[in-house]
């Protein structure tokens, strides 16, 4: 997908967006065993593939930056993180409520997908005070890059382990195979999930371009108040040197 | 080959010198035995929960000596060394791989026995449990060298190292949990999805040792 | 990982190759503040580069770039013919990097050291050449003694020694008489000296021998920037000390 005008993709986020959750409200049936709180599901499960594909991203970011040494990759592996970051304290938030209401538990050890995402949350969270622990800026890059890519490998092994190690108990949506989910079930999650797809990519394009301007900005400062003066703003976020465009 | 000879030459001539790293883990590994004694009121131990205090104290140990693997050569400029050499950084790498490997294996050789004498009825479970602990070591080790050689050129190298460690760890020791479980049983040692589990812990080993391997070189720069 | 990048054929490569260091436009930044800025000069083979100017001007930093240590910001750098920081794995092991820290670990002896840094290089009968040095270097019967223990100026011999191992084309000195008496900077000076084929570029602080020793010089300022950069014939002594203390 590629929308060159960044103002076609936040409407078509808010469009697939409500009519993803119109679809979960009016459309998708009641499950059955779960009643209502089910619905959460379309949230959830969405929010958590985006967040781990997000992760996927960076990761290939972090190596096109390694690779070609082109700073803006990095941003961009930045970016990236910092979304699926603040997408898996949602996937933690929704997981937890449809977990007290299924279980009465607000987390449940035996569940393992939810097991792993929390460590592997955990991990990236890391993130930041290692690149606030680097104060050469290239350094820093590098270092994430290397963090990014690692933490990529992880994650699958991360899965492979923790759901060997539990036995499934989940309230499996997707229970035995993928017959198991109504066709209208089925519609509305694929809705869900490119809503949230959108949603992911709008937040980055958003964040690329506030970036770039915050750089473009502490440049014209530096420009108007002489050579030595400090940028303002973050230290461990990268800087967009312009190149970061939201093409 | 010659270059990481060399490197790991010179690492266990200096650990055998300074005894800086391999005393401080035993000493470490005894104290904590110790402590679980008290803590967990038990004297002695079976199953998932010998196989959590004994993992989880190799593996705290374990981050005594991934703090210091690369701190000579940050102090004392053998990474401009090694960089200034027409040799491959990898041989770094692989070099401080081997050491760590080295120091948790010696580390066991005093901690494993230990812990048999303190918690365990029977030592039958031990000769399967050293394979399973050799797989540890060198996910340990492979892991270690990266994450040491990321902390040790930031700030808070000390803070670093364990945070980013941790959560990397959890499916070593899960596995390693898993297959250390049926051996440490109360009843005898049985080999309940051992097989398993040896797998995870070799797919881990292997892939973080070729991360390590395509990374390392962008750690050296400076 | 770039092993191999340059294999293709660079216009500017023989031009490169008739100068031992060549800059264009160098600069190098430490987080946001430049350290040095805009560096321009070529030094042929052979001869003798000093770099002067007060503290905190970049004289280090310009050295640890020469030495493939540190990636320059901006800029060309070639260095015995190849373009940094792309071409640094085919000139490591050419040049000769005395830094202010010695290099050498202290639990080990000299001599462990020195074989050590050998065996890295893949120097031939390394105990000869090591034997060699530390004669030259009046440091034979300390060859055994933990660096940890040397005295300063015995420390700084011994690091020289380190950077004269693998007989390197371009030598890098950082204030090679830092701690050194009379008497011993008069054995350093045999050792480090010119000799045929070998390129010196020297940070120094003295500036009058500094100027006399070299082929061509580099002043800078405080903030970085290029104050001379040239013959060394064509900067006389009271001007350098001018820009050294900051009064141009």
């Amino acid at each position: 997908m590629n929308f060159r005008s960044p103002r076609i993709l936040p409407w078509l986020t808010v469009v697939t967006l409500t009519a993803g959750f119109a679809l979960v409200f009016f459309f998708a049936p009641n499950d059955a065993d779960q009643g209502f709180i089910q619905k959460i599901f379309y949230l959830h499960v969405p929010l958590a593939i985006c967040a781990l594909v997000g992760f996927m991203v960076a990761a290939v970011q972090a190596i096109i930056h390694l690779r070609g040494g082109d700073s803006k990759w990095d941003v961009r592996s930045y970016v990236s993180i910092h979304i699926s970051i603040i997408l898996g304290v949602a996937v933690l938030i929704t997981g937890a409520i449809w977990a007290r209401a299924s279980w009465g538990k607000w987390f449940v050890w035996d569940e393992p997908t939810l097991v792993s995402f929390l460590i592997v949350f955990l991990l990236y969270c890391t993130y930041y005070p290692l690149r606030y622990a680097i104060e050469d800026r290239e350094r820093q890059a590098r270092y994430a890059s290397v963090f990014a890519v690692t933490a990529g490998a992880f994650v699958p092994l991360n899965f492979i382990a923790v759901r060997l190690a539990e036995t499934l108990v989940h309230p499996r949506v997707f229970a035995t195979s993928d017959s198991g989910l109504p066709p209208k079930m089925w519609i509305t999650f694929l809705v869900c999930l490119a809503g949230m797809g959108l949603l992911w990519e709008t937040l980055v394009r958003f964040e690329l371009a506030a970036k770039s301007s915050r750089a473009r900005l502490g440049r014209l400062r530096r420009a108007l108040e002489g050579d030595d003066v400090g940028v303002a703003g973050s230290r461990i976020a990268p800087l967009a040197h312009g190149a970061t465009e939201t093409s | 080959m010659n270059a990481f000879r060399t490197i790991l030459g010179k690492d266990l001539r200096t650990e055998l010198r300074t005894l800086e790293s391999i005393p401080a883990m035993a000493l470490f590994a005894a104290t904590t035995f110790v402590l679980f004694r008290f803590g967990l009121d038990r004297t002695s131990l079976e199953g998932s929960l010998a196989a959590g205090v004994l993992l989880a104290t190799v593996l705290f140990a374990a981050i005594l000596a991934i703090n210091r693997v690369f701190v000579s050569e940050r102090e004392q400029g053998g990474f401009d060394v090694v960089r200034l050499a027409p040799v491959d950084g990898t041989a770094l790498f692989a070099a401080k791989v081997c050491v760590l490997a080295i120091y948790l294996v010696v580390l066991e050789l005093i901690a494993v026995p230990l812990f048999a004498l303190l918690f365990l009825d029977s030592a039958a479970g031990l000769a399967p449990l050293a394979l399973v602990l050799a797989m540890v070591d060198l996910g340990l080790a492979t892991i270690g060298a990266l994450v040491s050689s990321i902390a040790i050129n930031s700030r808070a190298r000390d803070l670093i190292a364990p945070l980013l460690l941790l959560p990397l760890l959890v499916p070593v020791m899960i596995a390693a949990a898993g297959a250390a479980e049926p051996l440490l049983a109360a009843g005898g040692p049985s080999y309940d999805g051992f097989g398993k589990w040896i797998a995870v812990l070799a797919l881990y080993d292997v892939v973080f040792g070729l991360v390590g391997y395509a990374v390392y070189d962008f750690l050296l720069e400076d | 990982m770039q092993t191999g990048v340059q294999t293709r054929a660079d216009p500017g490569a023989a031009a490169a190759e008739a100068a031992a260091v060549a800059l264009r436009g160098l600069r190098r930044d430490y987080g946001e503040r430049p350290v040095l800025r805009d560096v321009t000069l070529e030094l042929a083979a052979g001869e003798t580069l000093s770099v002067i100017g007060p503290n905190g001007a970049g004289k280090s930093t310009l050295l640890r770039i020469l030495a493939t240590l540190l990636r320059p910001t901006a800029g060309r750098v070639a260095v015995l013919g190849a373009e940094l920081p792309r071409g640094a794995w085919r000139v490591r092991g050419r040049i000769g990097y005395l830094a202010h820290q010695p290099l050498l670990y202290r639990e080990l002896s000299v001599t462990e050291n020195l074989e050590f840094n050998a065996r890295l290089h893949g120097i031939d009968d390394p105990g000869r050449r090591i034997e060699e040095l530390l004669g030259a270097a009046g440091l034979a019967r300390r060859g055994g003694d933990a660096v940890r223990n040397l005295s300063a100026g015995m420390l700084q011999r011994a690091a020289i020694c380190r950077a004269l191992l693998a007989r390197p084309d371009l030598l890098l000195l950082d204030e090679p008489r830092a701690h050194l008496d009379v008497g011993a900077a008069r054995i350093v000076e045999e050792l480090l000296g010119p000799a045929p084929g070998r390129t010196r570029v020297i940070v120094t602080h003295e500036i009058e021998s500094g100027i006399g020793d070299a082929d061509r010089v580099v002043a800078l300022r405080a903030d970085g920037s290029v104050a001379y950069a040239g013959a060394a014939a064509g900067l006389a002594p009271a001007e350098a000390r001018a820009i050294v203390e900051g009064r141009q």
